[in-house]
């Protein structure tokens, strides 16, 4: 396969200071996402995944070390080239569900590309809840929403923070389905950090593994299971072989480094 | 202001707090008393009302109180109907206007002030100890040395009520402010957004629950200040009513003032309660 590289992270240190302590929240950090990849960001909690992912995003920028989107230096956000989605959907309340998905547009001053956004609420399940109030969904709907919003502006990148990490285990399972239909279907790359491994390797072509303190790249996992994936493939052998291996890995970097 | 919420501090992506709730003088509390709701809630409040009304107007005559002791609400509730004119309307039109024109230049001297801290974060250590020291004196403290500089007429006053209700409308604005989810901040900032854009699509909508409660107990700071300036000396207003009607032991007067200022305190309350309701109803 001849892919381009979309994302080039080189040597990315980020570090935070407060008055009373230093942290390097991230650490000599280099890998590269290929064009229509899906990379799952794990590790355990404080290993700097989100940092990493808040570095690519343009939005806090890295201590030294640099990333490139498309070969272009990486210095602020790019609106029309990434899109973000949270752990929290971050609809604005007082907005329906429509004008959440305008916002962006408005913004940047520019139409709002209606045939994308109708084909997005199709797939989102979301058509007749435009003029909901955040208020009046479901966590789900509300996740689906922001990614509807993000998804709307047709980034070329969608950088995801946990997206479904608040959501209950049912949820989640369709939020992944989801998530891969709509992927199969725009080829966006993808990078979405998680906690939950097998969330990873459900929707991941590569996960990348990290351990904290500090936060480094501990090792890269290929996952090559055919797509489009169903939802039993958490319970096939070597689906629980991986998750088993990067589980020792996570628990390993945790207790290794004492606490 | 954005650039506080995304420098370089140990992150803590998860800590979202509310609009509701909190901060420095959390008056908050007064925009969520519980109401009564339905007919049979409603009437029943009323009733009650009413049984004690009608229990202390017995109480008073049985006792054989006298009206310069206790005015007796049959008397208090006449003198409403039949002095209104004659009596009341003019004062109250002047408490009104110098409520209203306090009200108008506190608050909007507090909202600029608010936007000014936000955006510009690191002037606020140098106003809150002043807002502190305004909002924790009583500003009808201030009416005898304002009466001395400006006179007798309404400017004193106005500068009083205006010094009662702009730092409440600022604190709380600008806590509002303050308070916006840093993720919403960043995801404004990911679109591109500019400081203006922030301020106007998230921040202020975001703000505006508390800038209406900052509205409210400034109002309700306002009436205060405007009644307790007029009872200090003056010769205008419902305050001077009060003082007026006592000195002269008119007690069924008195107590129509009483009502007077009771009713447009507990105006301004159900005023803010249902803008409250109708613009910012999401939060609730």
């Amino acid at each position: 396969m001849t892919q381009a590289t979309r994302i080039k992270i080189t040597d990315v240190s980020k570090i935070y200071q407060s008055d009373t302590k230093t942290v390097e929240a991230v650490k000599n950090f280099s890998e590269s996402v290929q064009d229509g990849e899906f990379v799952c960001v794990v590790g355990a909690s404080g290993c700097g995944k989100t940092t990493l992912l808040w570095c690519l995003s343009g939005l806090h920028p890295a201590t030294s070390g640099t990333v490139h989107i498309d070969g272009e230096l990486l210095t602020k956000p790019l609106p029309d080239r990434i899109g973000m989605v949270f752990q929290d959907s971050n609809l604005l309340p007082w907005r329906t569900l429509m004008e959440n998905i305008e916002l962006p547009f408005q913004i940047k001053k520019k139409p709002v590309n209606r045939e994308l956004v109708d084909e997005l609420l199709e797939v989102a399940g979301l058509k007749g809840f435009e003029n909901s109030y955040p208020g009046e969904l479901s966590g789900g709907m509300k996740q689906r929403g922001s990614i509807v919003r993000a998804l709307a502006q047709d980034p070329e990148v969608l950088l995801m923070d946990e997206p479904f990490g608040a959501l209950d285990a049912f949820t989640r399972e369709e939020m992944n389905l989801f998530l891969l239909k709509v992927w199969e279907r725009t080829k966006k790359t993808i990078v979405f950090v998680t906690h939950s491994i097998s969330e990873a390797i459900f929707l991941a072509d590569r996960v990348w593994v990290m351990s904290p303190r500090p936060g480094r790249l501990s090792r890269i996992v290929d996952v090559d299971f055919p797509r489009p994936r169903h939802i039993d493939l958490q319970f096939e052998p070597k689906f629980i072989e991986i998750l088993k291996s990067i589980r020792e890995d996570v628990e390993g970097s945790k207790s290794g480094k004492g606490n | 202001m954005a650039t506080d919420n995304l420098a370089d501090k140990i992150p803590d992506f998860n800590s979202s707090a509310g609009p509701q709730g909190g901060g420095p003088v959390d008056v908050t509390a007064i925009a969520s008393i519980r109401r009564a709701k339905g007919l049979k809630e409603i009437l029943s409040v009323l009733a009650l009302a009413v049984v004690v009304v009608t229990l202390l107007e017995f109480i008073l005559i049985w006792s054989h109180t006298e009206a310069y002791v206790f005015p007796k609400p049959t008397s208090i509730i006449r003198s409403l109907f039949t002095d209104f004119p004659t009596l009341y309307l003019k004062p109250l039109r002047q408490t009104v206007q110098t409520f209203f024109l306090g009200l108008i230049i506190g608050s909007t001297v507090g909202l600029s002030l608010a936007v000014l801290v936000t955006l510009k974060p690191g002037l606020d250590i140098f106003i809150s100890p002043y807002i502190i020291i305004l909002v924790t004196t009583p500003m009808v403290a201030l009416i005898p040395f304002l009466m001395l500089k400006f006179g007798f007429g309404m400017t004193p006053r106005v500068i009083a009520i205006s010094l009662a209700t702009g730092p409440m409308v600022m604190i709380n604005s600008a806590t509002g402010f303050r308070r916006t989810n840093a993720e919403l901040i960043a995801l404004g900032k990911s679109y591109g957004a500019t400081e203006f854009q922030l301020f106007r699509k998230i921040r202020f909508p975001f703000a505006l629950p508390m800038i209406i409660v900052g509205f409210m107990v400034g109002s309700i700071f306002g009436l205060l200040t405007a009644v307790g300036a007029e009872m200090v000396g003056g010769g205008m207003g419902l305050g001077n009513r009060l003082i007026y009607f006592s000195s002269l032991v008119q007690m069924s007067q008195f107590g129509a003032v009483l009502v007077i200022v009771a009713t447009f305190g507990v105006g301004i309350y159900s005023f803010f309660t249902f803008v409250n309701r109708k613009w910012a109803s999401w939060d609730v």
